[in-house]
């Protein structure tokens, strides 16, 4: 290549590389800058102090809620996992004409059209003591007192969890699983492959890359969420970003970067253990 | 706009105003003429406050009686406490909380106004200057408003001990708060703040989670219960803390609770779907409820009210023409149509007298004298809230005011506070 190529080369980067410093870049430093910085009630000094991370890792109520944020991000992965598979795998090689596909894809997709928290609030009547479920239970006679487990508890969080995000599983596994050459699949049969062994041996580990897509979207989501939580959890859970949130109102950035810093490095370490299992980019 | 422009206004300042002359070329020059009238035709205020004050009617008012143009943005209370600190030039007027003034106003980017300015100061409930609703009272716990109102000198952000020349915030309005309950499923009488903690109502019940008032709300019960002697319940000790918030865990894990609320709206729900039976509660939630025809109550208890209160202060930038515009504006807002206003939402205004004159003698006997009302009761917007005959929960303005044990608060030991409060909502 001479000097001119390698000047045009870096002139085509360059727009995109200045965003990613700007937008990017920029604010992660500051923030990590900022999470060694001293504060008090009104203000925060610059300084270089480790004690934001000191009071922040010794606290067992830390360890508790990111015991919990791992916790409600691991069981709603699997959820969503096993669920976004199968809706994938429905679409994908059982439906036959390339129009229903289409238009049955765009059905998983309407609910996206209204905002998050509209779809999650939603379901705050629907479980609630009074609400839609206990009541016709009730009136089946399938149980004689509302069943109190369905709303603020930690199940009412995964199910929203679950609700709102298996669709970026369904999205990737669903584009993966579209590449699939299908003779593949009537060479397994040929060799005399059961359904199972089919599924089990060629389509998951084609699908690899779109399952490591989608989980990454999925956990890192639910690692970073805070309204999902408070909301479904009706304030009775804590997780990482409502422990920020509290921070921030109380002008306590320095503890509130301290805590996105460690965060971001917990996020980080689960990507690049996905990324191990899974070469993006050698599968694509 | 040449005109203006030539006074010496900036440009922004102009095209600001620009927005609104249209509107106020129909009617304005009817409102009252003050020497400052002229100058603030065109003058713009940027108001910053909570949802429960930043009023729609009050801006069109405003406008029309001044000439002052109004942007209020309606944030919640951490919120506004981010932006006085750390935006104090994106507004003008900030409409803080009184136990947040504590926290912002040591800042130094709001000013203290000269009393001298303020036409009816000597008017503003006593609560506010002296601390005592009448010469009697004892002056409650927590954040007492008086103990935040002076400074001790122009520009001065040290907080004085008695009554100065420098006032921080005109009172706007404030409440006398305590438990809501549904008097269709209690089913016993509520007359303390332990009540919540019956086990009757396990699982029915909530608390607010605001570290800030939260803690305040618990203190109330835990006293009620005689679990904790507190000193000052708004600037507990660690060990008071402490033992506070394991009271609240130990409540916790055994199902007490059956959610914490953060919003408004929130606590609404809450108590209309029956989700809980006993909470805390603002005033206007119980009315929220009512109105859809669901009874609620906002229940009197013996050991008396957790009180709050917010005020308007100016921004430090605030200087010539524009800061002649917000005296005119807290003048204006202490005249009484406001005070009327907000007394006919069942919060109380700071100026009683000029917020009579503005209000039927049946309004002020229903919502300020505890009086039972001799016909409708209508809301500000006309929409009618009670029937004849109806009587205000907790009695008369000298009835709940006078029995506040204590307000909303911030402690020395905030930090610890708020450390221990997560600790409660992460067990």
């Amino acid at each position: 290549m001479n000097r001119i190529n390698v000047w045009v080369t870096y002139l085509q980067v360059a727009p995109l590389a200045l965003v990613f410093l700007l937008f990017l870049v920029v604010p992660i430093v500051t923030i990590v800058v900022v999470s060694f910085f001293d504060y008090n009630t009104t203000q925060i000094i610059p300084a270089f102090l480790i004690q934001n991370y000191d009071e922040l890792l010794s606290s067992p109520v830390t360890w508790q809620t990111y015991l919990q944020t791992l916790q409600f991000a691991a069981i709603t992965w699997a959820i969503t996992l096993v669920v976004g598979f199968v809706v994938a795998y429905f679409l994908a090689f059982h439906v036959r004409s390339a129009t229903w596909q289409t238009v049955l894809f765009l059905v998983c997709t309407i609910p996206f059209w209204t905002s998050n928290i509209i779809r999650m609030i939603s379901w705050i009547p629907f479980l609630g003591r009074n609400g839609l479920l206990n009541t016709t239970l009730i009136g089946m006679g399938i149980i004689d007192r509302p069943l109190e487990f369905l709303l603020f508890s930690p199940f009412s969080v995964v199910l929203a969890y679950v609700h709102l995000y298996t669709l970026f599983m369904v999205v990737p596994i669903f584009n993966s699983m579209m590449r699939i050459d299908r003779s593949l699949l009537e060479a397994a049969r040929d060799a005399g492959a059961t359904g199972w062994q089919t599924l089990w041996n060629v389509v998951v580990p084609l699908c690899k890359p779109g399952i490591a897509i989608g989980s990454i979207f999925v956990v890192t989501i639910v690692m970073g969420d805070f309204v999902t939580v408070r909301l479904m959890s009706g304030g009775q859970s804590a997780s990482v970003g409502l422990m920020m949130m509290n921070a921030m109102s109380l002008l306590q950035y320095p503890a509130a970067a301290a805590n996105a810093v460690i965060l971001l490095l917990l996020v980080l370490l689960t990507v690049a253990a996905m990324m191990r299992l899974v070469d993006i980019r050698k599968e694509l | 706009m040449a005109r203006t422009n030539s006074k010496g206004l900036g440009r922004r300042k102009v095209l600001k105003g620009a927005v609104g002359v249209a509107g106020a070329l129909a009617g304005t020059t009817l409102g009252a003429p003050t020497i400052w009238a002229q100058a603030t035709r065109n003058i713009t205020l940027r108001q910053i406050g909570t949802g429960v004050s930043a009023i729609n009617e009050i801006a069109e008012k405003c406008k029309a009686d001044l000439g002052i143009t109004l942007q209020m943005t309606a944030l919640d209370s951490d919120a506004v406490v981010q932006r006085v600190v750390t935006q104090p030039n994106s507004f003008d007027i900030g409409d803080i909380e009184y136990w947040m003034c504590k926290k912002v106003f040591p800042a130094n980017t709001l000013q203290a106004m000269n009393v001298k300015k303020i036409k009816y100061f000597d008017k503003i409930v006593p609560i506010f200057t002296s601390g005592k609703l009448k010469p009697d009272s004892v002056i409650a716990q927590g954040t007492a408003p008086n103990t935040v109102s002076f400074v001790e000198g122009a520009g001065s952000t040290k907080f004085a001990k008695g009554q100065t020349e420098w006032f921080t915030m005109i009172p706007t309005i404030y409440n006398a708060d305590t438990l809501g309950i549904r008097p269709d499923l209690v089913g016993r009488k509520i007359e303390n703040w332990k009540d919540i903690l019956d086990p009757r109502f396990k699982g029915k019940t909530s608390i607010l989670n605001i570290p800030s008032i939260g803690i305040m709300d618990a203190a109330m019960i835990c006293e009620s219960a005689g679990i904790v002697k507190y000193g000052d319940k708004g600037n507990m000790t660690r060990a008071e803390i402490d033992k506070t918030i394991d009271f609240l865990i130990k409540t916790k894990k055994e199902g007490q609770f059956r959610a914490f609320w953060k919003t408004f709206d929130e606590s609404v729900n809450l108590m209309a779907s029956g989700e809980v039976v006993i909470q805390s509660m603002w005033s206007p939630a119980v009315t929220a409820v009512r109105a859809k025809g669901i009874p609620c109550v906002y229940q009197p208890l013996k050991e008396g009210y957790r009180a709050w209160g917010g005020g308007l202060s100016l921004a430090k930038h605030l200087q010539g023409a524009q800061l002649d515009a917000a005296y005119e504006y807290i003048n204006w807002y202490l005249s009484g149509w406001v005070g009327a206003f907000l007394n006919r939402q069942g919060y109380y205004s700071a100026v009683l007298e000029t917020a009579k004159a503005n209000m039927t003698e049946d309004e002020w006997g229903y919502w300020m004298e505890g009086k039972p009302a001799k016909g409708e009761i209508k809301n500000p917007q006309g929409v009618v809230m009670e029937k004849p005959g109806a009587v205000r929960d907790g009695g008369s303005f000298y009835d709940r005011m006078g029995a506040v044990s204590c307000w909303n608060a911030v402690m020395d030991e905030d930090r610890y506070m708020v450390q221990k409060w997560n600790q409660f909502i992460a067990a």
